[in-house]
C-alpha cells in the first residue's frame, strides 16, 4: 500500500495530492531557504497564523454572495489578502515602533488566529450547517480533496518555483548580505517584499494540505537541514528543495496508505526525522564528525605533549597520555619509552625546537603563525629553511 | 445579577487571572526579546497533554500539567541544543522544535483513541472558557458559603496560585531580573547568576502558559505573553510603569474581552455569543494598534 501510494499507483486523485504535496514541499524547502538565511525564518509563522481571517471571512462573504462557501479558490484569496495584512502589520510594528522583530510576530500571528477563531465562532452560529471543511484549513486535511484542487495546488506550487528561480540572484545578494546588496544597487525593499510575497504564496497553497500551523514546519526545517551539508547558498537551496520535496512526498503517502495519520503531521515528522539526522551525520557540521575531529585533535595533543615529555626526560602523570603513547607503542606501562617512542620523541623535540627557532625569527613570522603544536614543521617551510634553522640549532641530540 | 455569579463570575475571574499571570513574565520576555518562547511553549503544551493521557488513561489535573511542563522544558532543552550544537539561528531552532513536536501532538492524539474524553486540537487551541462555570452559586452570598464555594472549578483556584505565584517572584526578584534584562554583562559582573535567572524566567513562564492553557487555550496564552507587555512598552521607559501598565492593558482585555464576546453579538441581533478567548487576546491586539499608533513612548 505504502509503495504503491509512493510510486502514484493509488488512484488518480491521491496521485494528484501526493504530486501536489511533492511540489509544495520543493517549493517550500527553496523559499524558505532564503527566509532561513536573512535570519526571519519566524516572520512566516506569522505569516501563516494570519491566514485564518481570511478564509473565516472569505467564507461568510461567499455564503452571503450564495456561493458554495468552501469554494477554494475564494477561500485561498482571502487567505492571501489577510495573511498580507498581517505581514504589513509585522512590518509597520517593527520599524515604526522600538517593539523587535519578534515581538512583532508574536502578537501579529496570535491576534490574527484570534480573530479568525472569533470569525469560526461566528461561522458556526450562522447555521449554513456547511463549515465543517474550515477546520481543516487548521491542520489540513487531503482526504475528500477534489480535483480541481488539486490541481490548483500543483499549479501553485509549480508558479511559486517558478518565480523563485527567476529572482534567486538578488534574493540571495540580500539575504548574505543587506547592506552590500544596497550599495551594489538592489532596492532591499522590493526584494524583501519579493521575498515575503513568495513565502505568502507557499503559505496559502500548503493551507489545504499541512494546515496553517504547520506550514511553518516546511519553510523552516528543510533549509536548516540543507545548511548541514553545504556552505554554499546554490546548494542550501537546492538541498532545501530536494529535502522538502521528498519529505513531503514520503509523508503524503504515508498519509495515503495508513489510517488516521493526517498528512500535514506526518510531512512534518518525517521532515524532522530528515534534519535529525542530518545534524548527527552531515560530513563537516554534523554532530558526530564533529566528536571525530575533537578526538582527533585531543590525541594529536595528547601524543605529542607526551612525546616532548619523554625527550626532555620528565615523567609522565597524564593517565589519557599514557594510554595514548602505549596503544601506539611509543611507551611502556611505566612511562618508559620504546625504541620506536625514542625515536618518534626526538623528532618531536627537534620539530619543538625549530618552531621555537622559527617564531622567534621575524623573517618567518607569517609561517610561524601556523604553530599549533600539531603541524609539521616540514608542511609550513622550506626545506632550504629548516636547514637554515638547523645550523642555528646544532646537531640532532640524544635522548637519554 | 445571580446568573452573573453562576454564568460569567468565575469565568471571568479565570479570563483576568491567566491575563495576568502571563502578561508578568512576558514583560521579561518582550524586553529580552525572546518574546516567541511564549508561542513555542504553548504550542508544545499540546504533545505534552496527550502523553500524559495515553500514560494515565484519563483526564486528570496534575499529570496533564506535568506532562505539559515536560514538554516545555524539552522543548526549551531541544531549542538550546539544535541552537548550540548545530550552530543555527534561535528564531530558526525554535521553528524546528515547536512545529515538529505540535505535528508529533496532532499525530499522537489521532492515532489514539480519545473518543470517549473530551480532548482535541479546537479545545487545545481555543480553550473553553465559557464553561468554566460556578454551578452551585446562587448569587452573591454563595461567596461566603462553603458549600458552593467547594463547587468553584479547580481552574479557578490553580490559576489563582499560578498568578500569585508570579507576582511574588516577581516582587522577590525584581532587581536581578530586571539587571540582567538590561545589562547582562553588568548583572555578570555583580556575580548574579545570568543563566539561572534566564532559566527561571522561561520556566516561570511555563509554567504560567501551562496553568493559563488549562483554563482559557493557547490563543489566549501566547497574546498575553506578548500584546500586553508590548503595548505597555510603548508607554513608558520606566520597568515598573511598565508592567502596571502591562496588568491594566491585562485585565482590560479580558475583561472587555469577555463582556463583548457573550453580549456584543446582541448588538448584532444574534442570540448566540461568539469565543471569549479568541475575543479577549483580539482587543490585547486592538490595544496593541492603539499604543503603537499614538503610545508615548513608541519610538
Amino acid at each position: 500500500m505504502f509503495f504503491e501510494a509512493l510510486t502514484f499507483q493509488l488512484g488518480y486523485n491521491a496521485t494528484l495530492v501526493t504530486l501536489g504535496a511533492l511540489l509544495l514541499g520543493l517549493a517550500a524547502g527553496v523559499t524558505g531557504t532564503f527566509l532561513f538565511l536573512r535570519k526571519r525564518a519566524l516572520v512566516s509563522d506569522a505569516i501563516s497564523h494570519a491566514t485564518l481571517p481570511g478564509v473565516a471571512l472569505a467564507f461568510i462573504v461567499m455564503t452571503w454572495l450564495g456561493v458554495d462557501g468552501r469554494n477554494l479558490p475564494g477561500l485561498l484569496i482571502g487567505s492571501a489578502i489577510s495573511a498580507f495584512l498581517g505581514l504589513l502589520c509585522v512590518q509597520f510594528l517593527t520599524s515604526r515602533t522600538r517593539l523587535s522583530e519578534d515581538a512583532a510576530i508574536g502578537a501579529v500571528l496570535s491576534v490574527f488566529f484570534s480573530i479568525g477563531i472569533v470569525l469560526l465562532t461566528v461561522i458556526q452560529t450562522m447555521g449554513t450547517g456547511r463549515q465543517a471543511g474550515l477546520e481543516s484549513f487548521l491542520l489540513g486535511s487531503t482526504a475528500g480533496m477534489l480535483r480541481a484542487d488539486a490541481i490548483l495546488i500543483a499549479a501553485g506550487g509549480a508558479i511559486v518555483l517558478t518565480l523563485v528561480m527567476i529572482f534567486r540572484r538578488p534574493m540571495t545578494l540580500v539575504a548574505f548580505d543587506p547592506g552590500f546588496a544596497e550599495t551594489s544597487g538592489v532596492n532591499l525593499t522590493r526584494v524583501d517584499l519579493i521575498m515575503m510575497g513568495l513565502v505568502l504564496g507557499v503559505t496559502v497553497v500548503g493551507l489545504k494540505i499541512v494546515g496553517l500551523i504547520l506550514i511553518v514546519a516546511l519553510l523552516i526545517i528543510p533549509p536548516v537541514t540543507a545548511r548541514f551539508w553545504s556552505d554554499r547558498a546554490d546548494y542550501v537551496v537546492l538541498g532545501a528543495g530536494v529535502l522538502g520535496g521528498l519529505a513531503a512526498w514520503v509523508g503524503a503517502a504515508i498519509s495515503a496508505s495508513v489510517p488516521n495519520v493526517p498528512t500535514g503531521p506526518i510531512i512534518v515528522l518525517v521532515s524532522f526525522g530528515l534534519f535529525a539526522a542530518s545534524m548527527v551525520l552531515a560530513p563537516s557540521r554534523g554532530l558526530l564528525s564533529t566528536y571525530l575531529r575533537h578526538r582527533r585533535f585531543q590525541t594529536g595533543v595528547h601524543v605529542r605533549q607526551g612525546l616532548l615529555a619523554l625527550a626532555q626526560g620528565q615523567p609522565i602523570y597524564e593517565p589519557l597520555t599514557l594510554r595514548l603513547l602505549q596503544r601506539e607503542g611509543l611507551a611502556r606501562a611505566d612511562g618508559v619509552a620504546t625504541e620506536d617512542g625514542q625515536a618518534r620523541a626526538a623528532r618531536a623535540h627537534r620539530d619543538e625546537r625549530r618552531w621555537e627557532i622559527a617564531r622567534a625569527t621575524p623573517a618567518l613570522e607569517l609561517a610561524a603563525a601556523r604553530y599549533d603544536g600539531l603541524t609539521r614543521i616540514e608542511d609550513v617551510l622550506t626545506t632550504d629553511q629548516i636547514a637554515e634553522i638547523d645550523i642555528r640549532i646544532g646537531g640532532p641530540e640524544v635522548v637519554a | 445579577m445571580n446568573e452573573f455569579v453562576a454564568f460569567s463570575l468565575t469565568p471571568l475571574l479565570i479570563g483576568c487571572l491567566a491575563a495576568v499571570a502571563c502578561a508578568l513574565p512576558g514583560n521579561f520576555l518582550v524586553l529580552r526579546r525572546q518574546a516567541l518562547i511564549g508561542d513555542a511553549i504553548s504550542h508544545v503544551v499540546l504533545p505534552g497533554i496527550v502523553v500524559a493521557f495515553l500514560i494515565t488513561g484519563t483526564i486528570s489535573t496534575w499529570p496533564m500539567l506535568l506532562g505539559s511542563a515536560a514538554a516545555a522544558l524539552l522543548a526549551v532543552a531541544m531549542i538550546e541544543g539544535i541552537q548550540r550544537f548545530g550552530r543555527i539561528e534561535p528564531g530558526a531552532a525554535m521553528g524546528v522544535t515547536f512545529t515538529t513536536l505540535f505535528a508529533a501532538g496532532v499525530l499522537l492524539l489521532e492515532q489514539s483513541d480519545t473518543s470517549g474524553v473530551h480532548l482535541d486540537v479546537e479545545h487545545a487551541l481555543f480553550g473553553n472558557l465559557e464553561s468554566l462555570i460556578w454551578l452551585d452559586a446562587t448569587d452573591w452570598a454563595s461567596l461566603a458559603d462553603p458549600v458552593a464555594l467547594a463547587g468553584l472549578p479547580p481552574e479557578l483556584l490553580r490559576i489563582a496560585l499560578v498568578a500569585v505565584a508570579m507576582i511574588a517572584g516577581l516582587i522577590i526578584f525584581w532587581r536581578p531580573l530586571a539587571i540582567s534584562t538590561f545589562d547582562e554583562g553588568f548583572a555578570g559582573t555583580l556575580g548574579l547568576p545570568i543563566r539561572a535567572i534566564a532559566l527561571g524566567l522561561v520556566i516561570a513562564s511555563a509554567i504560567a502558559a501551562v496553568a493559563a492553557f488549562d483554563a482559557v487555550g493557547s490563543i489566549i496564552v501566547i497574546a498575553m505573553f506578548i500584546c500586553p507587555p508590548a503595548a505597555a512598552r510603548l508607554m513608558t521607559n520606566r520597568l515598573s510603569v511598565q508592567v502596571l501598565w502591562s496588568v491594566v492593558f491585562a485585565l482590560n482585555s479580558a475583561i472587555a474581552g469577555y463582556f463583548l464576546a457573550g453580549y456584543g453579538p446582541l448588538w448584532f441581533g444574534s442570540q448566540n455569543a461568539v469565543s471569549a478567548a479568541g475575543m479577549i487576546a483580539t482587543l490585547s491586539g486592538v490595544i496593541l494598534m492603539i499604543t503603537a499608533i499614538a503610545g508615548p513612548a513608541r519610538r
